[in-house]
This record gives structure tokens, C-alpha cells and sequence, in this order.
């Protein structure tokens, strides 16, 4: 550890103050301290600090991913092989998934991280650890089948516009993942919805087709799969987002963690629940009259808010502002989902939606206290004057 | 005792942290030099009094304030000034006063105060040098002597780490601090807020003409500022003074003798020494006697006049502050720890997130050193700050007021009612290392200049 220590010390020489790449310096220092915890100590403000800081927070969220990706590798590679009728076991399918998902999430990683690098250059600040998350995301919400190239814009769109325009990590309002996926959704709408791009190579062998369970309902067809199927998710559907069973696991890191809010989690369901029940009495249409279990359990919805919603900068701030949040995105969510069928996937959409609003709520809930405040200190001006 | 209000607090950390101070006095260390930093008195700019090679007795002013000339800093010890040292722009950073060997003392005639009236009683304050023993709110500076606060309090719990148990600390002092008690409660309209240790009151609770009230709960549960939310809310325009309970003392003892005194017992604490324990010494004194005796564990250390969230890191020939009744010595933190962002790595270290399971372990208390344990990044983890700010008070919200300048937003969000110290677990627990403390000071700063 000590000879490595020293190795990387020699190497970051030429970037220090005053030295020729110097301007460099916060590129060496991301690979640096992936290594290693630097030694800088307090020197103002508190003198002993808590172990907890952005890496290890971002790193907790990739390890909560990890199952809800390995289920999405596994479950790409099995939807393939059962359409083809070719016998296989875990490792071809999962084999399959990879040889498919992996390079997008390198094209992910490459052209986001190639941004952020160049913008702490620029801007001449430590590269932020938010993006290890985000890009991960971007190919995890993706139907398999689309061009690598597209993934590649879309992350640049994302990181571009929804967060480096708005000054960088912690700045933006939109969460930068799903902004990746919208501007997919509504740029190459042919590789992103219909049912020849959920399962892969539906679109170049004619024995593969397939609907996610949205869009069947959304087109009035039948739905051909059980709830048990739905729950642990051998569904086609995005890479990551058919399986709830595996984006509970997640979500239990998170809540154990405490990096993911438990109110917007809950507050998502009892808000995707309650709307579900009230167009279940309705239940004018099939999407209506589908069971509101069922709605929590297919498509985006338990990824979304486990994952999406829970993003603490594009989300709401406050505690109580977070309920709101949760509860919102959830009603939100199923009502898309039921009153547009061009857009079965409500969650993106509703997210998107409610990030707009999560200052606005916030607003309210802060001047729930600054009216508190005024009114307590306008009774004592009464009382003196009194 | 009855008691008018038991604070319970829920929200804030307990930080258990090796170190403790044993109760019982170490020798008392001689100092050679005593020291006044007119930094310890926060929005006071010095006049000074006396030159350097000039005599002085215990209690003769040694400089006064320029914004109020009345309020007048004594010295703690009789000898002679030996320096003055400057720093930019000839800011007067330290007076060092060498000590004699005999101690002669500027008497003053306090015979009947307790027929004092108020005037009579804040001339003789001012006059002796303990007007500085009195702090107000907002902003925690000195208290004005024109006004007429709204409450006086004094707590006896402090809940920062380590801190001293001030039952020990004034356990014989029992009746100067009934006569404090007496002399603050001249000053202001309603009798004393005295708030002791819910579990433990101790030898407070013997004491008269108070208003009891009893805290519980994690740190920052002794912050004054809670109880002040609590029992006589901060309004724009409102005044609460506070004292520390060893000044409460000091001021009694003051009215017995007509002898300024500048009694200050410490608490040496921190986990790169040896036997942490009490010592009985005087304001200012210096810290490397002190030290010779608690032999250092660790090649570097830091010491902290205060606790290791508040305080101040000083050399090993400063001097105390005027306030503190704490010091502590921990070790340095510049080391490298390879993957230390891994989650549930490096169990040892001391954390309140659950992305370690540090609380599991270590129940005889944590190692702790100065490393900042990552780097400071941009604000994105919400919801943390509010788990350790028990206060009816956006604390993120409030920050980022501070960070703009947005004098009105600051005041909407109750920038009058908080001190920096409230800040001080927010500055240990944040996971983008935010210096909480630092943006709180500054924004009490702009508030001192633009509002007043």
C-alpha cells in the first residue's frame, strides 16, 4: 500500500499548484481518490468528521442497483430464449444479457464521465461522484435493442442540459437519468416503444415479438402473464425495471442505508395504490379495471420510485415536502398510465413532472414555518403594545 | 425545586467518543503568562489601555471595547505586560501579561449590593470587569448594557462531547453561585433560567430564586439555543442574555470579596492523552503546563481550546480562551486509508450513517482523529441535517440563505435564534463536508453589520 502511495504520489507531481498541469488536477484527483481517502484533515469548524461522505453515499446506491441489473442481464437473455425455443440455462442467458447490456452501460460511462471530467476542468472543481449512479441508470431503464449511439446521445443530452446547464451536481432539477431517457422516448420514438424492441432481437427475428403489459392493455390485448411472473419479473420490459422482487432488495438498502427517503418510497406506493383502487371502481377501460396490485408490480413504477423519485437533489428537500413529493409521483404515475395510452409508462413522466414541482412544494412546506415565525413575533409586538 | 419545563429532546447524536475526564483534579498547573484574545469576544474591537512593559493588578482594565467604551476587559492575574502581539493590519491579537509572584488586586466597594439597583449594579459590573461574563442573543455577543433583556439563562448540562460536568466542576462553590444567581436576577424582569440534567441535577437543585428547567436527550440538547426556543422564543428586536455557570460563580464571588475573580476549572479530555482529569486554573492561562502532565499518546495531536465540534485549534504555547471550560487533545488525521469509500469498510471510524455499522461495535467509545474522512463536495444528500438540528428550524434552508446573502430570507428562517455551536454536528455529519459553522458565522456577521 505504501509503494503504491508513493507511486501515485510521483505521478501526481506534475499537477500540483504551479506546476505545468496544474488545471488537470481535478481529473488525477478523481482516479486518486477512488484509491484512496486523502489525508486532508479539518481546519475549520468541527475538528472530527463523520466516516460517511459522497462516494461511499453514491457507492451504496450502484450496490442497491446491482440486483435489479443482474435479474435485468439475466431476464434479457431468458425473454430471448424462450421466444426462440432454443433450450438454455442461467449462464447463456445471462451470457446473452451482458454480451448485450454491458456495452451500453461502457458507452454510458465513457460519455458521461468524459463530460463531467472535462466540466471540473473547466470549471476547475473536484469531479462530483453523481454521475457513477446516473450512468448506471441510463442503460438500466433502457429497452435492450436500442443503438449504442443513441445511448450515447441521449447521456450527452442528459448530462449536457438537464445538469451541467444548470450548474452541475446538486444544481439540477430534473434528474439527469430519466431526462436521458425522455429525450430518447421523444426523439426515437420507434426504438422505444411498440413491441419489437422489448425483447431482444424482436426487431431482426420475426418469431420474436413483444409487448410489455402496459402497452397490451394500452392496445387492448390480453394479459398473458401471472402476477407471481410480474412480481419477480420475467416480463419484457426496460433492462432493469421488470423485476419488483429484485428493486425491493434495492429498496431495502436504501431505507437500511438511510440514502434513499422511506417517504417518498411510501408515499409512492400509497399514492400509485389509492389512484389504482379509485379507477379499479371506475374501471371504464382494461387499464382501469387492472388489479391496483398488479399496477404497483409492472412496468416502471417500483423502479422508478425506488430509484428515480428518491434522487435527493431533484427531489423534494424537505420532510414533509417529500410525503407530498412520494404521494404525488405515485397518483400521477397510474393516471398517466390509464387516461394516455400512447404513453402506457406513466413513471417517467410523472416523475419528470413532479421534479418540476418538488421546489414548489418545498416552498410551501418553508413557509409553513416562516408564517409560524412571523405570526409568533406579531402577537408579542401586540402584547407590548398592549 | 420545581420545575417549569422538561425538555426532552429527540432529534442529535450522542458522540461517543473516548477520552473522558476522570472526576478528579489533576495538580494545578503554575503558569509563567496569561493571555486575552480579543477574539474570544466576538464583534468587539479593542482599545488598549496599557502598554507593553506596563504594571498591572488583577482586575485593572487592561483595554475596553471601541463600540461601547463602558464594557472594560480586566486582567485575570497581577505582573507585567509583556507583549502585544499584532497580527494584519496591527489587529491586536494577543496580550500577554507575565505573572508575579505577589498578587495585588483592584478592590472594589460592593459592601450592601444586595440593596443594589439595577444601574448600580451593571456600573459596578461594567467598572470591574465582568460585564464580558454576560453574552446576548441574537448573534451571541457580548450583551449591551443599555438593555433590559427579556430572559437570563444559565445552563449546567452541556451535551457536546466530552464535555465537563459542571455538578463536579462547581460543587463547592454552592453559594457564590446562589449569590451570581442574585446579582443576574437584578438585570432582568423575570427571575433566571436555570437548566440542569434532567437525570442528574445535582447541586442545582438546591438553588433558590430560579426558574428550574431540566433537559434530556442527545447533543445538542444543552445548546442554549433550544431551551431559549423553548422557554422565551427570539423575536426580532428581543434580547436574552446568557451566562456560563462558572462565570455565574465568578460573579458571585466578585460581589463577596470586591476581587474581580477569574476562576476557570478544565476539563483536559481528548483520546491522545493519558488520564484525562480536571484542572483548577486561571482565564488565559497557559496550555503547555498543563499538558506536562497528561502525557501525550500520539506523535501529532491537535489541541482544541473547547470540545471537537466548537472549538479552536491552538498551538501548544497559546493560551486558554476566556470562556472555555474545556480542552481536548486528539490525534491528527493525515493519513491515507486506501478504499475507504467502500460502504461498511473502516467500521472503526465514528459515524451516524448507517453506511457503516460503527454503532454496533466500539461501545467503549471511538478513536477519533482530525481526517476529514472525504472531500467536500456539492450539497446533494438531503433530510441528513435535520436528524441531528432538533430546533423548529429549516437548518438546509438556512444555510443556503446564508450562502446568498438573503438578509430577509435569513431572518424569516430564524437566523436570530441560532449560534454557530447549534451547526456544529451538522458541520460532523454531513456527507458533502459542508462547513455549517463557518456559513452561520458569516451570515451572523452580515446581520451584525447590515441590520445591527
Amino acid at each position: 500500500m505504501n509503494a503504491l502511495r508513493k507511486r501515485l504520489d510521483s505521478l501526481k507531481r506534475p499537477f500540483e499548484k504551479g506546476q505545468k498541469l496544474e488545471k488537470f488536477a481535478p481529473a488525477i484527483n478523481a482516479f486518486d481518490t477512488f484509491l484512496f481517502v486523502p489525508n486532508h484533515t479539518t481546519k475549520k469548524g468541527a475538528h472530527i468528521r463523520d466516516a460517511v461522505d459522497l462516494k461511499r453515499t453514491m457507492v451504496t446506491v450502484i450496490i442497491a442497483l446491482l440486483p435489479a441489473l443482474i435479474y435485468g442481464i439475466y431476464n434479457t437473455g431468458y425473454q430471448y430464449y424462450i421466444q426462440t425455443a432454443e433450450p438454455f440455462t442461467f449462464m447463456d442467458a445471462f451470457i446473452h444479457g451482458a454480451w448485450k447490456i454491458v456495452p451500453m452501460i461502457i458507452v454510458s460511462y465513457v460519455v458521461g464521465l468524459s463530460i463531467e471530467f472535462g466540466f471540473a476542468v473547466y470549471r476547475g472543481h473536484e469531479v462530483n461522484e453523481g454521475y457513477l449512479v446516473t450512468g448506471l441508470l441510463i442503460p438500466m431503464i433502457m429497452p435492450v435493442d436500442i443503438p449504442l449511439w443513441m445511448v450515447g446521445i441521449s447521456t450527452a443530452f442528459a448530462v449536457l442540459i438537464a445538469k451541467e446547464a444548470f450548474g452541475g451536481t446538486g444544481m439540477n432539477i430534473l434528474n439527469p437519468a430519466l431526462t436521458a431517457r425522455a429525450f430518447a422516448f421523444f426523439a426515437y420514438p420507434t426504438y422505444m416503444s411498440g413491441n419489437k424492441v422489448w425483447v431482444s432481437e424482436a426487431s431482426s427475428v420475426d418469431a420474436i415479438s413483444g409487448e410489455t403489459i402496459l402497452g397490451s392493455l394500452a392496445a387492448g390485448q390480453d394479459v398473458k402473464y401471472s402476477m407471481l411472473e410480474m412480481f419477480q419479473g420475467s416480463i419484457p420490459g426496460s433492462i432493469a425495471e421488470t423485476s419488483t422482487l429484485w428493486v425491493a432488495v434495492g429498496a431495502l438498502i436504501l431505507i437500511f442505508t438511510g440514502i434513499g427517503s422511506w417517504r417518498i418510497i411510501t408515499g409512492g406506493i400509497i399514492g400509485a395504490a389509492v389512484m389504482g383502487m379509485l379507477f379499479n371502481l371506475w374501471g371504464a377501460n382494461a387499464l382501469m379495471s387492472f388489479s391496483w396490485m398488479n399496477h404497483l408490480v409492472v412496468g416502471g413504477f417500483a423502479f422508478g420510485i425506488v430509484f428515480m423519485a428518491t434522487d435527493p437533489v431533484s427531489a423534494a428537500q424537505t420532510n414533509k415536502g417529500k410525503w407530498i413529493y412520494g404521494i404525488l409521483v405515485g397518483i400521477f404515475c397510474i393516471m398517466i398510465r390509464v387516461f394516455n395510452p400512447a404513453y402506457p409508462e406513466g413513471v417517467m413522466l410523472a416523475i419528470l413532472l413532479m421534479n418540476v414541482f418538488a421546489p414548489t412544494i418545498d416552498h410551501y412546506v418553508v413557509n409553513a414555518n416562516i408564517s409560524k415565525r412571523k405570526k409568533r413575533w406579531i402577537s408579542a409586538q401586540e402584547l407590548k403594545t398592549a | 425545586m420545581e420545575i417549569i419545563k422538561k425538555i426532552q429532546i429527540r432529534r442529535g447524536a450522542q458522540l461517543n467518543i473516548k477520552g473522558g475526564a476522570e472526576k478528579i483534579f489533576g495538580r494545578t498547573p503554575s503558569s509563567s503568562t496569561f493571555a486575552l484574545k480579543p477574539d474570544d469576544f466576538f464583534g468587539t474591537i479593542p482599545k488598549l489601555l496599557k502598554k507593553e512593559g506596563e504594571k498591572i493588578k488583577t482586575g485593572e482594565p487592561l483595554f475596553y471595547s471601541k463600540k461601547d467604551p463602558r464594557i472594560q476587559f480586566v486582567s485575570p492575574v497581577t505582573g507585567l505586560i509583556q507583549t502585544i502581539q499584532r497580527g494584519a493590519r496591527r489587529k491586536i491579537e494577543k496580550i500577554i501579561i507575565s505573572s508575579a509572584s505577589t498578587e495585588e488586586f483592584v478592590k472594589h466597594e460592593v459592601l450592601n449590593w444586595q440593596q443594589f439597583d439595577r444601574d448600580q449594579i451593571k456600573t459596578i459590573l461594567l467598572e470591574s470587569g465582568n460585564w464580558p461574563f454576560i453574552h446576548q442573543r441574537p448573534y451571541g455577543t457580548l450583551a449591551n448594557p443599555s438593555d433590559t433583556p427579556k430572559a437570563i439563562f444559565v445552563s449546567t448540562h452541556r451535551t457536546s462531547p466530552l464535555s465537563p460536568d459542571f455538578d463536579f466542576i462547581l460543587k463547592e462553590e454552592t453559594t457564590s453561585f446562589q449569590d451570581g444567581i442574585e446579582v443576574l436576577n437584578k438585570l432582568v424582569d423575570q427571575k433566571v433560567f436555570l437548566g440542569t440534567d434532567a437525570s442528574f441535577p445535582g447541586i442545582f437543585q438546591t438553588i433558590k430564586e430560579v426558574q428550574h428547567y431540566s433537559i434530556s436527550g442527545p447533543h445538542p440538547a444543552g445548546n442554549l439555543s433550544i431551551h431559549i426556543q423553548e422557554l422565551a422564543p427570539l423575536n426580532m428586536g428581543d434580547r436574552v442574555w446568557t451566562v456560563n455557570p462558572e462565570d455565574v460563580v465568578n460573579i458571585g464571588r466578585f460581589f463577596k470579596s470586591g476581587k474581580f475573580s477569574p476562576k476557570r476549572t478544565i476539563a483536559v479530555t481528548g483520546n491522545a492523552i493519558e488520564q484525562a482529569r480536571y484542572v483548577r486554573t486561571k482565564i488565559g492561562a497557559e496550555i503547555h503546563p498543563i499538558l506536562k502532565d497528561f502525557n501525550p499518546v500520539s506523535s501529532q495531536y491537535r489541541i482544541i481550546n473547547g470540545d471537537v465540534l466548537t472549538g479552536t485549534a491552538v498551538s501548544e504555547q497559546a493560551h486558554l480562551g476566556y470562556y472555555n471550560n474545556q480542552i481536548t487533545i486528539i490525534p491528527e488525521g493525515n493519513k491515507f486509508r486506501m478504499f475507504g469509500w467502500l460502504p461498511f469498510k473502516d467500521n472503526g471510524i465514528l459515524s451516524l450513517s448507517n453506511t457503516s455499522f460503527s454503532r454496533l461495535f466500539n461501545k467503549n467509545g471511538f478513536d477519533v482523529d482530525t481526517n476529514l474522512n472525504g472531500e467536500e463536495r456539492a450539497l446533494v444528500v438531503t433530510g441528513e441535517m435535520e436528524k441531528v438540528f432538533p430546533m423548529d428550524i429549516f437548518p438546509m434552508q438556512l444555510l443556503k440563505a446564508c450562502m446568498i446573502e438573503d438578509i430577509e430570507k435569513m431572518e424569516a428562517l430564524g437566523i436570530y435564534e441560532v449560534v454557530p455551536e447549534d451547526f456544529g454536528l451538522i458541520d460532523y455529519a454531513n456527507t458533502s463536508k459542508i462547513e455549517a459553522q463557518e456559513i452561520i458565522q458569516q451570515g451572523i456577521e452580515l446581520m451584525i453589520n447590515e441590520v445591527g
